[in-house]
């Protein structure tokens, strides 16, 4: 089976203009990396910030041209640098952000946020459209009456399935979720990362899920990459990540992770007691 | 160290309660401007008496009453109920003239700020949007608008089109589209890299989409608020080039025009000069207050959503 | 006698839809030498009960509260200026963003020089020297060198530690920290909380720890108070916190870390709580 992402040694320089006094540099935000994510699978991207991960979203949702290296969605090679995208292929692969204030327009209801792609890239009549819209909505745990309700209305969470539900409204592939849980509080988090895992199934999806937070990581993927100034520096399963990390970064890192079981707790609190 | 987040304060969204609809939410910030809504009920006075100044007005603003030259106002000795403002060199009715002025003058303010926030909006959209060569040829040229004394620009844009009161609407619209532009582009500098923008635009959004349709209306707030100081700002430049000769032409009931009129009575009859001024003062007065409550109004609302 | 003292804390703001309630009868404690986490989520009025108390709110919030007492003095009776003697130099406040609460216009050093100014009665050398020691004392390499930059110079981490410095400058008898290491990375995280966890216990600072991620409470808590929408929902000792939490909240919220979770799903119990059941389910 084709995989429904394949990246082969993607790299990404970003160039900065000199000044009179400065000489002009490039900086390699990603440098040269592979990967590939099966369908309904998810593939979890960690790393800190500065790590290019946030880059790579964004060559994979084709907002950026990849500076070289292969990018193969389906088995099709893209390249938004030489051909426009034609909008079968734009439908194919769709983000999440991770700022639920800043992703959807705020002078807009959400029933026009929810129909916009279709209006788009589609020729479908209005009542259908306004159908589907609807439907989404309930999909994503929200109600009909929600429909003509400007962004400011909804808390967090709600915004997050907003955008979850605009991201699904041209059945996409590919879903890339870039940090979606994490501005949100603890149980609507818990809330989101339910209901993405029921939409992979119920839609087969394939997620490309973009975060720092390694206890999270841990709970939603099937493979796991660790990226460290534009390299990743681990890659494989998430068990074999999890429990035998190579890398020395990937070690600084779960060590780093704060732990909340109560053995952990006890030995701290006996350090404490000691010192 | 005294930083105060304003995540602080922003318990609107912790509320299970519904929230309260745009426009009465607009209405609790607005009228808690005193000097806004004072500016607002002013405004609205001097709309109403300019839409039904044939109705309101006492006497015809250009008959000229020969029996009746430079009368005091009421309350001096000499004046009568006749002329409540008195008349000026030729036996005009002073408030006459003055409530048929004020259309002319909130014409001029309409027509002006419609002109250049029209034009400013599309030429900032384009720099901010596009940015690169056309934005700095664009900001280039209006640097040097800018650069010029505007009212000095605006009477030698008269002098090249011809006095009048078109030509003089025409140099101040162009002298004051730069305010738009620079405005209009600093806001979709801002908007252009959010979220919401990107999405639009992973969604397979065009250009114009994105610049007219999503970008746009979230940057008109800061818009509404300067073109209600242009509007004044219309109003006392048309005055200004009025004063100068270069606006409306006498007999025009302009208030500038009026006050250009009642030069040489300055010391003989101070109501004659006193009572255009003050109109103009108490017009301009009243809308940079209304700005002010826009402004404390629109903002707020700007960093909520 | 306590540090901090807070007895029934009601603060309101006034807003476009009435009057809203962002802490509802808090109360609290906080003893020298000892960590206290006050834990929940967006506006569960956690930060606004602290700056509440420390009077750093806008005038259009409303302050009430039985007892506000530090250290014996009572900060409610006491004047706008001698409040400002004791804020600043007794307690001290560090935020979420170290970078925006830096004054991007000035040095570093600078901007510790001020705080040491405006507090004591050093001169000007003296001044200097403690601003260097205190940068060694939060591990800030090349305290000389790092005093003349400003703050886009360094990095978020970097700047929590001036900020930390900053706070320090006094020698505070109470620190509140609110969401101190929110805006950073995990593994610059685990600097800044064990360099503040090793600061707390040198100097015997009582530390106020206000954040809404259950990792911070256990890695530095000795006792934890759980707010919900302005209410205290649970007050206990870190340990039988996370053994036994006795409220349905505290309950609900530890379940929903994903960390504990069975299987694929989370439990969301929250979801199905309404705010009555919650406040019932308090142990105070």
């Amino acid at each position: 089976m084709t995989p429904v992402l394949e990246a082969r040694n993607l790299k990404r320089d970003y160039h900065i203009p000199g000044s009179l006094l400065k000489k002009g540099k490039t900086v390699h935000a990603v440098k040269g990396v592979s990967f590939k994510v099966e369908q309904g699978k998810t593939l979890s991207i960690v790393g800190e910030s500065g790590c290019g991960k946030s880059t790579l979203a964004r060559m994979v949702t084709m907002i950026d041209p990849v500076t070289s290296g292969e990018m193969l969605i389906d088995g099709q090679k893209v390249d938004i640098a030489a051909e426009p995208l034609s909008s079968d292929m734009r439908s194919k692969v769709q983000i999440v952000f991770q700022n639920p204030y800043g992703s959807l327009n705020p002078r807009k209801k959400i029933g026009d946020i929810l129909t916009e792609p279709l209006i788009i890239n589609t020729k479908i009549p209005a009542a259908e459209r306004r159908d589907r819209a609807m439907a989404m909505l309930k999909k994503v745990g929200l109600e009909e009456k929600h429909y003509s309700r400007y962004p400011h209305m909804f808390s967090g969470g709600q915004r997050q399935r907003v955008a979850i539900a605009r991201a699904l409204m041209l059945n996409p592939r590919l879903l890339v979720l870039d940090e979606p849980v994490s501005a949100l509080d603890l149980s609507v988090q818990a809330q989101v990362l339910n209901l993405l895992a029921d939409l992979q199934e119920e839609f087969h999806l394939t997620y490309v899920f973009i975060s720092h937070d390694l206890s999270v990581v841990r709970h939603i993927s099937d493979d796991v990459m660790v990226m460290y100034f534009g390299e990743a520096v681990e890659y494989g399963s998430r068990d074999q990540v999890f429990n035998d990390p190579q890398h020395s970064y990937t070690k600084t890192l779960f060590a780093a992770t704060p732990r909340v079981d109560v053995e952990a707790i006890k030995a701290r609190l006996e350090r404490r007691k000691r010192a | 160290m005294t930083v105060i987040e304003s995540k602080a304060a922003d318990p609107k969204l912790a509320e299970g309660k519904a929230p309260p609809s745009g426009l009465s939410e607009f209405w609790f910030y607005f009228s808690r401007n005193k000097g806004a809504v004072i500016g607002l009920v002013i405004f609205l006075i001097i709309l109403f008496v300019a839409i039904f100044a044939p109705f309101v007005a006492p006497h015809s603003p250009s008959v000229q009453n020969r029996d009746m030259l430079l009368v005091p106002p009421v309350w001096q000795a000499g004046g009568n109920w006749g002329h409540i403002l008195g008349t000026d060199a030729v036996g005009r009715d002073i408030l006459s003239r003055l409530i048929y002025g004020a259309r002319f003058s909130l014409f001029i303010g309409l027509v002006v700020v419609t002109l250049s926030v029209i034009s400013g909006v599309l030429i900032g959209l384009v720099a901010g949007y596009f940015r690169g060569r056309v934005d700095t040829f664009i900001m280039r040229i209006m640097d040097i608008i800018l650069a010029f004394p505007s009212l000095l620009l605006a009477l030698v844009l008269v002098a090249v089109l011809g006095p009048g009161l078109l030509n003089a609407m025409i140099a101040i619209s162009l002298v004051n589209q730069p305010h738009f532009v620079r405005l209009t582009r600093a806001a979709v500098m801002t908007e252009r890299t959010k979220d919401y923008v990107v999405g639009s635009k992973v969604a397979g959004a065009g250009t114009l989409r994105l610049m007219f349709l999503t970008i746009l209306p979230n940057c008109l707030a800061p818009l509404i608020v300067q073109a209600t100081l242009a509007f004044s700002a219309a109003i006392l430049d048309a005055a200004a080039l009025g004063f100068l000769g270069m606006g409306a032409q006498p007999p025009t009931p302009e208030w500038g025009t009026m006050l250009a009129e009642a030069r040489e009575f300055i010391q003989r009859a101070w109501w004659v000069v006193t009572f255009p001024g003050l109109a103009i003062l108490i017009t301009v007065l009243a809308i940079n207050l209304m700005g002010d409550g826009l402004r404390d109004a629109l903002d707020p609302k700007l960093k909520r959503s | 006698m306590s540090l901090l003292e807070i007895q029934n804390l009601v603060v309101e703001f006034q807003t476009a839809s009435g009057p809203f309630r962002a802490v509802d009868g808090v109360s609290l404690k906080v003893d020298e030498g000892e960590v206290l986490a006050i834990v929940g989520e967006s506006g569960s009025g956690k930060s606004v009960s602290m700056l509440a108390a420390m009077g750093l709110l806008p005038w259009t919030a409303k302050v009430t509260a039985d007892k506000l007492l530090f250290n014996g003095r009572d900060l409610q009776a006491m004047s706008d200026r001698d409040r400002r003697k004791i804020i600043g130099k007794e307690i001290s406040m560090i935020f979420q963003e170290p970078v925006a609460s830096l004054n991007p216009c000035f040095t570093v050093g600078y901007q510790i020089e001020e705080v040491l100014r405006v507090h004591t009665d050093l001169d000007r050398k003296a001044r200097w020297d403690r601003a260097i020691e205190l940068f060694q004392l939060v591990g800030i390499p090349n305290p000389e060198e790092r005093l003349g930059h400003y703050p886009h110079q360094m990095s978020g981490g970097q700047c929590q530690r001036v900020m930390i410095a900053t706070a320090l400058a006094c020698n505070p008898k109470l620190l509140i920290a609110d969401e101190p290491t929110t805006a950073l990375d995990v593994t610059i995280q685990k600097q800044i909380l064990d360099l503040l966890m090793k600061l707390q216990a040198e100097h015997g600072m009582g530390l106020i720890m206000i954040t809404h991620d259950m990792g911070v409470v256990a890695e530095t808590a000795d006792r934890v108070i759980v707010q919900y929408k302005g209410r205290k929902i649970e007050e206990a000792d870190v340990l039988s916190l996370f053994e036994s939490p006795k409220s349905v909240y505290t309950k609900a919220l530890l379940s929903a870390l994903p960390e504990n979770a069975v299987g694929g799903r989370l439990p969301t119990i929250t979801e199905k709580l309404t705010d009555q059941q919650i406040f019932e389910g308090a142990v105070r």
